[in-house]
Parts: structure tokens; C-alpha cells; sequence
């Protein structure tokens, strides 16, 4: 069976290394993986989504609506907007984060309000998260992504230790312990959800 | 060893095992990666070109010389590209000579949605489609095979959910190559009427003998099924076909160009019910059509955008998964990056009330809201050409209102001609050369401006101003990007002027900045919430409540919001 992954944020917010660290996990443990990625004119600022499937065999590189077993929302806007892309019993993990869109910069149209009952009254798995200020306390908020996969690894029932070894294999030496704990911080929050 | 890779870096590896040497190419989404991972390879020479006319004419020399030589470009560049590649059809090869040419249906980054393998079948090149990563690296090899067995170029064809997408990949050998010896052959590669019409007929025996040779080598695959049934697909879309887990027969064709259209007939022969699928425009259906074949296809998936798995499954008539129903949110669209040099180009643009022909690059953004500062984008460099033709439609006087603007990649690309024919054809248009030193949209690559080659090594650096004045440009003005005083002069100076300028705003890309720059804020007791900073559409101003406040997350410091601000409420945060 295959298991289909959103990861969904904002141009810039790390989604496509998150992709990439989820594909590759995958990838070690045998399964066939795709992955689509968003480049170009969409990475200025705007929506984007990184697509990870891993199964038996998996074709289509894409998820269609109604099939994502989990979503990643980096963003809650972006949970909001992916979450017709959930299956109906999909996880969905949320930072609670927001970042203003264009129209809600210029006062043209609010940022919605409510968002987190709307999703807290669709999705019966949800976990809503402040990777935003776990990141803060941390002192990088680039680490938002680590809590994230920690978040994952909590969700999949994995060794967390395994997560910490990719994390080290994956960031730059002098981060290594702070996005370490940045994944035990993630792993915590999703049992605690 | 078993590797993900993203369908362009396996096109790389492909280029590598095939033994090619030279590569070249100008930057275009969604094929901008398949150069730059060629250029970690140390044994092949990889290079980006101005545009993709002279990466195609690059690598046609380097084939004729001998070597497996590759250029890659986005759809649109294979416009650029035509002018060679159609002759190249006819001179043939001498080193394998193969194109990748990335196509984007649902244009997810371009300015249209052309289909390659139209280009291809006017231009008689054949064409390899692959559907993932494997077959990316498979196919440059049999694409290397068929370009010298044949004699001809070979354009492999991706789109981008090829390019873009990761999948496993097992790494192969690299083939040993030698470059094949030059002989002068003035029959072959001058094409000159007398040359030409016998090369004419060689290009199309080669096209018959590739059409009947597909099964020999391999470039089409039948899976059987129960049922009458029929599939005939390619790409992506077999991997869409196969992911709806409909029980068919289905032909997945690795040669798009020319199709084996006798392999097709026996495979139809007996089917009830044939669907093509295919993205973009019905060249297996019309064709297969036209060989008396019946079957179903643009009626049932149209020509705009991409196949859905959705949409296949509901076309055969399966069951189609629930989905939670979609809440009314507000677009986020890409926009111009925090401390970006060009929002304050387009602020005065906007305060002087010009008509702005656009081009191609970051830049085009200043067409989205706030600014809409961009009254057209067409190509590469036609923000020139086309500043000229208003001017010739409605006269002088219009043109003191209109502005091109154009980045320094792109101006290099395709802008020079355009002014030159200001100059020649005695216009008075006033181009705006917005120079962020990069090519910016695409991801950061070097280009002859940048001083720095595709390996980042220094090289000359293209003066622009010195090349506006050669082709005959008196009023040359360079001023800081930043400094909308200085940019609010020029324009005003050079509109009203009856002679063509340039103004070049320089200023470098803030993301290749590595250094920070002091953020700024904004004083609640100063901001009457007038809106002012807000129209620069920058991604770090936000309004709460009536006033304003800066995110210094994401402020780069540029102060641009600063000199806007008519109550002197932002400035620098102090430390």
C-alpha cells in the first residue's frame, strides 16, 4: 500500500529539504519512493506543496484530492487550503505559524479566522503545533522544518534515534544538536497531541 | 547503488555514462537543474550560453568536431533554438548530438504551453519521452545511439513532473567514448541549396527506417491484458494510467517521433475501445487517426494544462475517492522578495503613471498586484522591440509615456537586437535595464554579465553600458536600483528626451547578498496607517490593526519602505 504525503507552506519555508529527508528515509528502508517538487516561479513567496510517496511501487509522483495519508502543514493557511487533498482518516500535522498572502498584506481580504476550528472539526487526527515558537526558543526559526519530521517520525511509530542519525548525516555540523532537538521537541508534541 | 534523483539530475547522470563531453545551455524552468548537475562532473565541459539559439549552435559544432555533445532549454527555448536545429535535421551528426527539452503543461512557470513534439515533427527530429527518472538516464543513452546509428539529432522530450519529480535510480558505468575523427564534408554540414536537397531526402528514408526500426530497438512497450481494452500512452501519463489501476492494454511509447505506426495497427487490431492519452496537443491521436485507426482522446482530456489520475479514473468510469470540500481562502501568489531591487523601479514607474513593455524574469512579477506596473510580456527581449513598435503605431509623444524593462540576463539573451533596431530605425523608446546580476528567476545561474562562469570561475564581465553606447545609445544613465530619487530623475530625463536611452538600475539580487543588512521598523506613534509602505507589496509589511508593522523575520533591510513613508515612521531598528 502506498502511503501519500503533503508538505505543504510557503516559498522559502524549508518544505522541499523536509520532502527530501521523508523520501530518503523511505528510501533506506526499501520501499519504492517518488517525490515531486515545486522550483521556479512558485518558490517566490508563493504556496507550495512537495508531493513524497513511498509503497511496493508507486507510479504517479502525485497525490490526488481525497488520498494524502498525512499533510505537513508548515503554514495554517496552507493546511486550510491542501485539506481537500486529505484522505477522510488522513493525519494532519499543523504549525500554527501564519504568514500574510499578498491580498491580506495589501488589506484587500482578512486572513481567515476560525482556521483552527474549521480543522479541529474536520480532521479527526489533527495536531496542531507553535513549531514557530518551539523553533524561537530553540534560536533558529529555520528549525521549524526538524520539529516537523519529528513530528513524522512520532506519527510512524519510529525509533526517534533514527531520525536524530539522518538529522546529523543531513545539516550542517555546528546545528546538528539544535536540530536534534528540534526533532525530539517535534516527536514529543505529536505523542502529547 | 540505488539513488533518488530528480529527472533532470538523472538526465546528468545519463549524459555521463553516455560518455558525452560538452553541454551546453541557457537557464529555463523546468530544465535549469539537467546543466547544473552536468557541471559537477569534472570530465565533461559544461557551459551556459547567452541564449539557446547559440547553446544549440554550440553543441552542433561540437558534433560535427566529434563529440557526444548535449544542449538543454525550457519548451520556450526551443523557439530560440529552431533556426539550427531545423538544419541540423539535415546535416545530421557526427557525435552523438541530443536536445533535452523541458515542456510545461499546466505552466506552472512559463509563458505558454506549446508542445515540443509539434516543433519536433515540423523539424523531422526525432523524439524519446521517458516517464521517470530511469528512463531520463536510460534514454540520453539510446537517445546518444540513435543520434549516430541514424545520423540525425535527437530531442528527449520531459515535462515537468518529469523533470521536477524524484525517483529511484541505479547508477550505471560511464561508456567509454572517443571523439569520432573530423573529416571536412562540404556535402553534409554546408547547406546550401545544392546540398541541401539531397540531404532533404536522406532526412526522410531516416525517418521511415527509424519508424519501422522502433520494435528493434525497443522504443515502445506492450502490456497484455483480458480484455478489449486499448491504452496508448506515453510519459507521465503511463504513470497516470498505470496509478488508476485500470485493467487495460496499454502501449507506452518511448518514441514520439516519428511514431510506429505499423507496431500501433497490430496492437489496435481487435480492441474495441482505444484511449489515447496524452498532455498538451492530440499528436498520437491525429495521427493515429489519420492511419485509419479509431480511438478517443482530446474529446474526452482536452489540450489545456495536465492529466489528472482523477480525471482518468473518471473517464473509466472507476470509483473516485471523497474529498473534503474546498474552503475560500485567499491566494498566495509568488511576489517580489523581501528587499528586492526591483520594487522600487516599479514604485516610480507607478508614481510617473508609465505604459510598461515587460519581459521575462523576477521582474514580470511587477505585473501582480500591488504594482501591475506591466502593461505586456511576451518573450525574452521583447520588451525591446515592442517599446519600439507603440512608438511607431502612435508616435513620439506616446513614447514619452513608455518605458521597456528588461533584466540584464534577459537584455543579454535576447534584448540587444531590439535596441539596436531603436537605433537603427531613429526610436526615441527609453529602456530600463533592471541589472540584479544574476539570472534570478531560474534559481541564481551565472551569465556573461555576472563576470563568473557556470563553474563559478571569473571570467570577462559584459559591460552593459559600454554596449548600449556601442550600438549607438548617447544616453546612457546607470543609477542605484535602491535610490528612488536617482531612478524618478533618469526617468524623467530620458522619457522626455527625443533620442532612445537606456537606464540601467544596478543593483544585485538581495538573496546572493549574503550579508545582513540592519532591519527596519516602524513607529506606532509616528504611522497614521495611510497605506504607503503597503502599495510596495513587500512580504515583511503587514497592517495590524491601523498601523503598520515590519516582520524583522523577514525584513532585508533595503529601507525602501522607509523613503516612502511620508510620516518618517519607519527606520532603522537600533541595537
Amino acid at each position: 500500500m502506498t502511503k501519500n504525503i503533503l508538505i505543504v507552506g510557503v516559498g522559502g519555508q524549508g518544505t522541499l529539504l523536509t520532502g527530501r529527508i521523508i523520501g530518503n528515509y523511505a528510501l533506506s528502508k526499501d520501499y519504492d519512493v517518488k517525490m515531486s517538487e515545486v522550483h521556479g516561479m512558485s518558490q517566490r513567496g508563493g504556496s507550495v506543496v512537495m508531493q513524497v510517496k513511498y509503497g511496493d511501487t508507486v507510479y504517479s509522483p502525485l497525490v490526488e484530492l481525497g488520498e494524502a495519508d498525512i499533510i505537513f502543514a508548515f503554514e495554517k493557511l496552507e493546511a486550510l487550503r491542501y485539506l481537500p487533498f486529505l484522505k477522510e482518516d488522513g493525519v494532519l500535522i499543523a504549525n500554527t505559524q501564519e504568514i500574510d498572502p499578498m491580498p491580506v498584506v495589501m488589506g484587500v481580504e482578512p486572513y481567515p479566522v476560525n482556521i483552527e476550528e474549521t480543522l479541529k472539526a474536520s480532521c479527526k487526527n489533527l495536531c496542531l503545533m507553535d513549531a514557530l515558537s518551539i523553533a524561537e526558543e530553540l534560536g533558529s526559526v529555520r528549525v521549524v522544518n526538524m520539529i516537523m519530521i519529528g513530528a513524522y517520525a512520532a506519527y510512524i511509530g519510529d525509533d526517534i534515534k533514527e531520525w536524530e542519525e539522518l538529522v546529523e548525516k543531513t545539516v550542517p555540523p555546528h546545528t546538528i544538536e539544535m536540530n536534534k532537538e528540534a526533532v525530539r521537541r517535534g516527536y514529543a508534541a505529536y505523542q502529547n497531541k | 547503488m540505488k539513488k533518488l534523483m530528480l529527472g533532470n539530475e538523472a538526465i546528468a547522470r545519463g549524459v555521463y555514462e553516455a560518455g558525452a563531453t560538452v553541454a551546453v545551455a541557457y537557464p529555463g524552468t523546468p530544465s535549469t537543474e539537467i546543466t547544473e548537475f552536468i557541471a559537477k562532473y569534472d570530465d565533461i565541459y559544461a557551459e551556459w550560453a547567452p541564449n539557446e539559439k547559440v547553446a544549440m549552435e554550440v553543441a552542433i559544432g561540437s558534433s560535427v568536431a566529434g563529440a557526444r555533445s548535449v544542449v538543454a532549454m525550457k519548451h520556450v527555448g526551443l523557439n530560440v533554438a529552431a533556426d539550427p536545429l531545423f538544419t541540423a535535421a539535415y546535416t545530421g551528426v557526427n557525435g552523438g548530438l541530443v536536445a533535452f527539452v523541458a515542456d510545461d503543461p499546466g505552466m506552472h512557470s512559463s509563458q505558454n504551453e506549446q508542445d515540443t513534439r509539434m516543433i519536433a515533427r515540423a523539424a523531422n527530429v526525432p523524439v524519446l519521452e521517458p516517464s521517470n527518472s530511469t528512463e531520463c538516464k536510460e534514454y540520453v543513452k539510446k537517445a546518444m545511439e540513435i543520434s549516430e546509428e541514424y545520423d540525425t539529432p535527437v530531442i528527449v522530450r520531459l515535462t515537468t513532473r518529469v523533470a521536477h519529480s524524484q525517483s529511484v535510480v541505479e547508477l550505471g558505468e560511464k561508456t567509454a567514448y572517443e571523439l569520432k575523427p573530423y573529416e571536412k564534408d562540404i556535402k553534409k554540414y554546408v547547406m546550401t541549396p545544392a546540398n541541401a536537397k539531397p540531404r532533404h531526402i536522406v532526412v526522410e528514408e531516416r525517418m521511415k527506417r527509424l519508424s519501422a526500426d522502433a520494435e528493434k530497438l525497443g522504443l515502445f512497450s506492450i502490456e497484455k491484458a483480458n480484455n478489449k481494452v486499448g491504452i496508448i500512452t506515453s510519459g507521465i501519463c503511463y504513470q497516470y494510467v498505470k496509478e488508476t489501476g485500470i485493467e487495460a492494454n496499454i502501449m507506452k511509447l518511448a518514441m514520439l517521433n516519428p511514431l510506429p505506426l505499423e507496431v500501433i495497427k497490430a496492437f489496435a487490431e481487435g480492441l474495441d475501445e482505444i484511449y489515447v492519452v496524452e498532455e498538451l496537443e492530440p499528436v498520437i491521436e491525429e495521427q493515429v487517426k489519420a492511419a485509419g485507426i479509431n480511438v478517443k482522446g482530446k474529446e474526452l482530456f482536452g489540450r489545456q494544462g495536465e492529466i489528472t489520475v482523477r480525471q482518468l479514473k473518471s473517464v473509466f468510469g472507476m470509483a473516485l475517492p471523497t474529498y473534503r470540500e474546498a474552503q475560500k481562502t485567499p491566494v498566495r501568489p509568488p511576489v517580489l522578495c523581501p528587499g528586492c531591487p526591483h520594487r522600487s523601479v516599479y514604485t516610480v514607474i507607478n508614481k510617473l503613471k508609465l505604459t510598461v513593455t515587460g519581459d521575462i524574469g523576477c521582474y514580470t512579477l511587477g505585473s501582480a498586484p500591488p504594482h501591475g506596473a506591466i502593461d505586456t510580456c511576451v518573450c525574452m527581449g521583447a520588451s525591446v522591440g515592442m517599446a519600439h513598435g507603440m512608438e511607431k503605431a502612435r508616435g513620439k509623444e506616446f513614447t514619452k509615456n513608455v518605458v521597456g524593462i528588461i533584466g540584464d540576463s534577459t537584455f543579454i539573451h535576447s534584448g540587444i537586437t531590439g535596441l539596436v533596431d531603436i537605433v537603427y530605425n531613429k526610436g526615441v523608446s527609453t529602456i530600463i535595464i533592471a541589472d540584479n546580476s544574476i539570472t534570478g528567476m531560474t534559481g541564481h545561474q551565472q551569465n556573461p554579465g555576472t563576470g563568473k562562469t557556470l563553474q563559478g570561475e571569473q571570467t570577462y564581465a559584459l559591460d552593459l553600458a559600454t554596449l548600449c553606447k556601442a550600438v549607438g545609445i548617447n544616453n546612457v544613465v546607470t543609477v542605484n536600483a535602491y535610490d528612488m530619487k536617482a531612478v524618478e530623475k533618469a526617468l524623467r530625463e530620458e522619457t522626455a528626451k527625443d533620442a532612445p536611452s537606456v537606464i540601467i538600475t544596478k543593483a544585485p539580487c538581495r538573496l546572493i547578498i549574503k550579508e545582513k543588512w540592519p532591519v527596519y521598523k516602524c513607529s506606532h506613534d509616528k504611522c497614521v496607517g495611510c497605506g504607503a509602505c503597503l502599495k510596495l507589496g513587500c512580504p515583511a509589511i503587514q497592517k495590524v490593526g491601523n498601523k503598520v508593522t515590519i516582520n524583522t523575520a523577514l525584513c532585508a533591510g533595503c529601507g525602501v519602505c522607509a523613503t516612502v513613508c511620508p510620516k518618517g515612521a519607519i527606520g532603522k531598528e537600533e541595537n
